[in-house]
């Protein structure tokens, strides 16, 4: 029994946080952030070079053919490095194809999004004037026709970079949308002008585009199993990113004198960082659970993917207020590095669906 | 990760479940009262090295060899069982270690196999009314004279005091040396003269805790355990199991399948309770946390099978605090959903059956419980001092008498 990582998945950590800290330095986060752009082609190029492009790629089509719980220690450094790109949803995507892909549909596309020469990302939500937000399979109204798409998808990130979309589709199904430049004829690409600029956010309107049905898909639980490994890698996302707050609390607060003394030394602020604390760190068990689970299909992942990325985004977002607030009213400053993270905590508690939308999913899984 | 266990911890768990259909008793044996019946298991499940297994049998243990997977094997499964398993009482669960810890030869040959077999009851001496949080300021001073330890002064909140044939605890007796360093963990027998034990009342309405008295009360000179002056360290050991004994949890899970029940039984606008999105997304949240909960011990308990504890220090100093605000959230819960009844007194029935009890106010008993422990055992605030400090590894507190 080993509840814990291999020395291969610490090492996988090592290297992504070695890279993030060589490669994305302060300062270019800062720029990029501030650019808007999503995207930084060192990062990008750095992650092609260590096969984290590959990641969700089986090993016969070039990929590393990890699982669920491999990318969700990726995130982990990602959120906690602030790293832009299509990290997450390109896996998703490459997940989707290698899942239910056709083998033509597989070797055209999968060696590509492995090298990261193609960039994926996922276009999974709609939003409904009568229904409400839609981010699961079963609720999708976009339509599919003779391999025609005609619909709205809302919230999809990256969308200006990706030459993949895969979209889910009425029925449950997913499709693969290709773009070109950017761009695809009856396709339009609508800004959202999204908080996270490291993940910037569109509305993706289709009339009658061209894309291709990946014919394992039929089955629902395909759309299922990639959201819900999304679900992990955003939890996990969400985890980085709280504890490196937390961190930066740790710092700021033993720095900063008031009083005559490091203002870490009254207890309203030791205790309030301490919480903080105790509300994240006991979660690492949970997404390391959860995305175990995914991986192993044993039953008890896509309900246990739910609770983390309920429990932890909804714990990271509330750390992100406090680390504003122990850092005074130079955390409510742009300058303050603080606000990309609240902003990164932001995105993972909406991105695929909010705590409440994962609670409610829970009650109905448990048969509440 | 690899939740499998090996084989053979697998053939152990069979032979576990094989040995626990013995459980509940039948024949003659299933007339005993329940507490005789209880120990008259456990006694064989000592002997099986099934409980108290990392002590050795020559202080009536189990004798197994240390394996933390072995021993939480056992508790899963007795637990699922309901059988009786390591007493929780304070002897067994934080005296016992301690001793084996620190205790002399024989100290631990005198008391340990009786307090396993449940023949010496304890009760622990820590508290006084000056000294709570601020522990190491304690008073109550004991004076070697002859061989005997003559102690006076008072110690507060010690649970189960009326029952106890012994107390440990800490006394001041070192006069002049500094406050850390002046303590000592003495082992003090409770039926005599110059002790009184004066029950209090709890909010509850138990009366589970006692402040008692020492005026000139006695213990022999060999009932020191470590040495003079070296309480303090000792008594780290034992507040470490009591942490322990709050965080379990199997009893959290427990309880919140007994919430779940409640809202399905109780109604709401004419629906069960379970049925309402606002009752639905507390139950959820609750269920994250009580998730979390378990599988931050399943981590904490594999890194310390394979001797890795370090890798997860800081979701071990948050047990205690993690747990208690738990139940506490658990609670509320179930409270809000006992409704207009929330009014209601506890009966005798739900002090005397805490934890065990039915209908409305056995939860408002409950309710009312889980406060003790986010008290007992290190309350909150100190809590959160030890996580911001030893955690975290922020300054310290300014302590201007030191």
């Amino acid at each position: 029994m080993h509840f814990g990582l291999s020395e291969d998945q610490e090492l996988l950590q090592e290297t992504v946080r070695g890279f993030a800290e060589a490669e994305f330095p302060a300062q270019r986060l800062r720029e990029v952030f501030d650019a808007g752009a999503g995207h930084d082609d060192a990062v990008w190029q750095g992650f092609a070079e260590m096969g984290i492009a590959g990641l969700a790629v089986p090993e016969a089509y070039g990929g590393a053919g990890l699982g669920v719980l491999e990318l969700a220690l990726v995130c982990e450094i990602a959120g906690g490095a602030c790293l832009p790109g299509a990290i997450l949803e390109h896996a998703l995507a490459s997940l989707a194809i290698a899942r239910a892909g056709s083998e033509a549909q597989r070797e055209r596309w999968l060696p590509k999004l492995a090298a990261g020469e193609t960039v994926a990302t996922v276009a999974f939500g709609e939003q409904h004037e009568k229904v409400g937000d839609v981010w699961r399979p079963e609720q999708w109204s976009l339509r599919e026709s003779s391999g025609k798409l005609t619909g709205t998808k809302s919230w999809v990130p990256h969308l200006g970079r990706a030459d993949l979309v895969v979209v889910g589709v009425e029925g449950g199904a997913l499709a693969v949308l290709e773009q070109s430049g950017g761009s695809t004829p009856g396709a339009r690409t609508e800004t959202q002008e999204g908080i996270d600029r490291n993940r910037p956010i569109h509305r993706f309107v289709l009339d009658s585009v061209e894309a291709e049905v990946l014919p394992g898909s039929r089955d629902p639980d395909v759309a299922h199993g990639v959201i819900d490994a999304g679900l992990a890698g955003l939890a996990a996302d969400a985890f980085g990113s709280a504890t490196r707050l937390i961190r930066m609390c740790v710092d700021y607060t033993t720095e900063r004198k008031q009083f005559g003394f490091p203002i870490a030394q009254f207890q309203a602020v030791k205790h309030q960082i301490a919480r903080m604390g105790t509300a994240i760190e006991p979660t690492r068990a949970l997404f390391w659970y959860a995305a175990h689970a995914l991986e192993e299909g044993n039953g008890d992942g896509p309900r246990h993917a739910a609770m983390a990325k309920a429990e932890i985004t909804d714990r990271a977002l509330d750390i992100a207020r406090d680390a504003v607030e122990l850092h005074g009213g130079l955390g409510f400053t742009w300058e303050c590095d603080v606000q990309m993270w609240f902003k990164r905590a932001m995105y993972d508690r909406s991105f695929l669906g909010t705590p409440e939308m994962q609670r409610e999913r829970m009650a109905a899984m448990a048969g509440w | 990760m690899d939740l499998r266990y090996d084989e053979s911890h697998e053939a152990f768990r069979n032979e576990v479940r094989e040995f626990l259909q013995g459980w509940p008793l039948t024949g003659d044996e299933a007339n005993l009262a329940l507490e005789a019946q209880e120990a008259l298991f456990r006694q064989r499940a000592v002997d099986r090295g099934y409980v108290y297994r990392d002590i050795p049998t020559e202080y009536g243990g189990g004798g197994g060899e240390p394996d933390v997977l072995a021993e939480s094997i056992c508790r899963e499964e007795f637990y699922a069982v309901g059988a009786p398993y390591a007493s929780t009482l304070q002897g067994p669960a934080m005296l016992v270690p301690t001793l084996m810890e620190f205790g002399s030869e024989e100290q631990r040959r005198n008391f340990v196999p009786p307090t396993l077999r449940g023949e010496i009851q304890w009760c622990q001496g820590y508290s006084e009314p000056g000294s709570g949080s601020d522990l190491a300021s304690l008073q109550c001073s004991a004076a070697l004279e002859g061989d005997e330890w003559v102690i006076n002064g008072q110690k507060i909140w010690t649970s189960n005091a009326q029952e106890s044939d012994f107390l440990f605890g800490l006394f001041r007796t070192e006069t002049g040396a500094s406050k850390h360093k002046g303590i000592s963990y003495l082992l003090v027998p409770v039926d005599q003269p110059g002790i009184e034990v004066r029950p209090l009342k709890q909010m509850t309405g138990g009366t589970d805790f006692n402040e008692v008295f020492f005026q000139d009360a006695r213990t022999a000179a060999d009932n020191i355990v470590g040495e003079r002056g070296q309480g303090w360290q000792v008594s780290r050991a034992t507040l470490k199991h009591e942490r322990n004994l709050i965080a379990h949890p199997n009893m959290m899970r427990d309880h919140f399948d007994a919430l779940v029940e409640l809202a399905r039984s109780v109604q709401r606008h004419g629906r069960p309770a379970i049925e309402d999105p606002g009752i639905r997304q507390r139950l959820a949240e609750i269920e994250c946390v009580v998730r979390t909960n378990e599988t931050s011990n399943l981590r904490q308990l594999s890194a310390t099978a394979r001797g890795e504890e370090l890798k997860c220090m800081l979701p071990m100093m948050m047990n205690k605090l993690y747990s208690t605000d738990a139940m506490q959230m658990l609670m509320k819960l179930a409270y809000d959903l006992a409704g207009s009844d929330g009014m209601l007194a506890p009966l005798e029935r739900d002090i005397a059956n805490y934890r065990r009890g039915e209908g409305p106010t056995a939860w408002v008993e409950q309710y009312v419980f889980s406060l003790g422990p986010a008290i007992a055992g290190g309350a909150t605030n100190i809590q959160l001092n030890i996580i911001g400090e030893r955690g975290y590894g922020l300054p310290r507190d300014l302590r201007p008498q030191e």
